[in-house]
């Protein structure tokens, strides 16, 4: 039989919109953005803290949501792929992942695009090394990397306003 | 609160690997104690001659700290743990309390003179950290005791320390790593400090490895000798990481590499060096 546990309440803003929701303390915050929240752009691929499709931003720095009790999220605000489109108009790291094919399947690219998203928000003309860096905790099975790369560059210029 | 939950209960700190762990149901804890929201408990600061460290510090913060990069081996550390985020999250008081054989933070701190300081219903103690690694997993923290701060020593001029570690991808734990810590004087060795990780069930100083440096001139003879004490004394276990050959072979390059970096710094030449992986 498993354990029934009382719910705790927690209240997160979430790409913008704030939330109060109560979940079993158990809950991981993945978990509750995908089941509670309906945000199922965020993915799971391995449930155990290597791959980093379910990458998310809390309060700017990005975590594994996989790796998160969701009330741990209590007051923090969270930024998932949903969160990057502003009226209709993609963000210009979701266009530079286009223009530069730097996805093929595209599980893990939610996650890849959240990394970057630090990153850049920091600095938009990374070197290489940063580049990798950012992206080292981000498993792609398709690309080899090259053209994430490539876009991860192009969304830096993309930002600048070039 | 520890006192109270008794045994069933764990502390939750980074939860980098406490919560994989809980996934995998080796660990069951009736309770969670979050630390998180202990007030003021990530913070570097120097205080005489010691860099004290919050036992919430995240190795993110200690990557980007300049006051840290003063101690080169805490940013050669921090910066090469895991990946981005888990460093964001990781703390250094949750890793020396994890005493993982495979973890960082404690074979790269042995090569400096470390305190780990903890505090408890019965008061608070300050543990050398050579002594409060115990065993694999198992540290000198009492059930009602929590670490507060790691303070670490810092070396004098004309010191320089390195810290390598050889992973096979960012998010793994090393298959092996080196801390060197040298203290030179007109060419000749004053003091060397050489701490093997995730080559037994703890860190491994290599004492005789030091002696082959001491009051010797860091030559090619001496890094010579150092190797074949370092194969001596690692004490790896065959896995899918390695063989035990490998891993001999693997950490004694490390202390080597480790040795080049620790003898430009202390002639105040920067390097930049962390962990390696493809």
């Amino acid at each position: 039989m498993p354990e029934i546990f009382e719910k705790v309440g927690l209240q997160l803003k979430v790409n913008g919109s704030q939330y109060s929701v109560s979940v079993e303390p158990r809950t991981l915050l993945v978990e509750l953005l995908r089941e509670t929240l309906d945000l199922t752009g965020t993915h799971v691929g391995c449930d155990t803290s290597y791959c980093g499709a379910c990458t998310v931003l809390m309060n700017e720095a990005a975590v594994k949501s996989c790796t998160v009790f969701a009330v741990q999220a209590d007051g923090a605000e969270i930024l998932t792929v949903e969160g990057l489109e502003k009226d209709g108009r993609l963000h210009p790291i979701q266009k530079a992942f286009g223009d530069a094919y730097g996805l093929q399947c595209g599980y893990c690219t939610p996650g890849v695009m959240l990394s970057a998203y630090q990153l850049l928000a920091r600095t938009q003309a990374p070197t290489e090394r940063e580049m990798r860096k950012a992206i080292a905790g981000n498993t792609c099975r398709c690309t080899g990397y090259q053209n994430v790369l490539k876009a991860i560059e192009l969304a830096g210029r993309n930002w600048r306003g070039e | 609160m520890l006192a109270q939950l008794g045994e069933e209960a764990k502390l939750l700190a980074g939860g980098q690997s406490l919560i994989p762990l809980m996934k995998l149901r080796f660990a069951s804890p009736k309770h969670l104690v979050d630390l998180n929201y202990v007030p003021g408990a990530s913070y570097i600061k120097e205080e005489g001659d010691m860099l004290l460290l919050g036992a919430l510090t995240r190795h993110a913060g200690i990557e980007h700290s300049p006051l840290a990069a003063t101690i080169p081996i805490l940013h050669d550390c921090a910066a090469g743990i895991a990946d981005v985020q888990v460093r964001n999250r990781g703390t250094i008081g949750g890793s020396l309390a994890e005493a993982d054989p495979s973890g960082d933070w404690a074979a790269a701190l042995l090569a400096h003179t470390t305190e780990v300081r903890c505090v408890g219903t019965k008061g608070a103690r300050s543990v050398p950290l050579s002594e409060f690694i115990k065993d694999a997993y198992t540290t000198a923290l009492q059930p009602d005791e929590i670490v507060r701060e790691v303070a670490v020593k810092i070396p004098p001029p004309g010191s320089g320390s390195a810290y390598l570690a050889f992973k096979r991808s960012a998010p793994v734990y090393p298959t092996a790593s080196a801390a060197v810590q040298l203290g030179l004087e007109t060419g000749v060795c004053k003091e060397a400090a050489i701490v093997l990780g995730c080559v037994g069930l703890t860190p491994v100083r290599v004492r005789a490895a030091e002696d082959a440096l001491r009051g010797n001139p860091v030559d090619a003879k001496a890094i010579g000798t150092v190797m074949q004490a370092v194969r001596a004394a690692a004490d790896p276990q065959s896995d899918m990481r390695g063989s035990v050959e490998y891993k001999r072979t693997l950490v004694a390059a490390l202390v080597r590499r480790a040795i080049e970096v620790a003898l430009h710094r202390a002639r105040g030449e920067p390097v930049e060096v962390s962990h390696i992986y493809a």
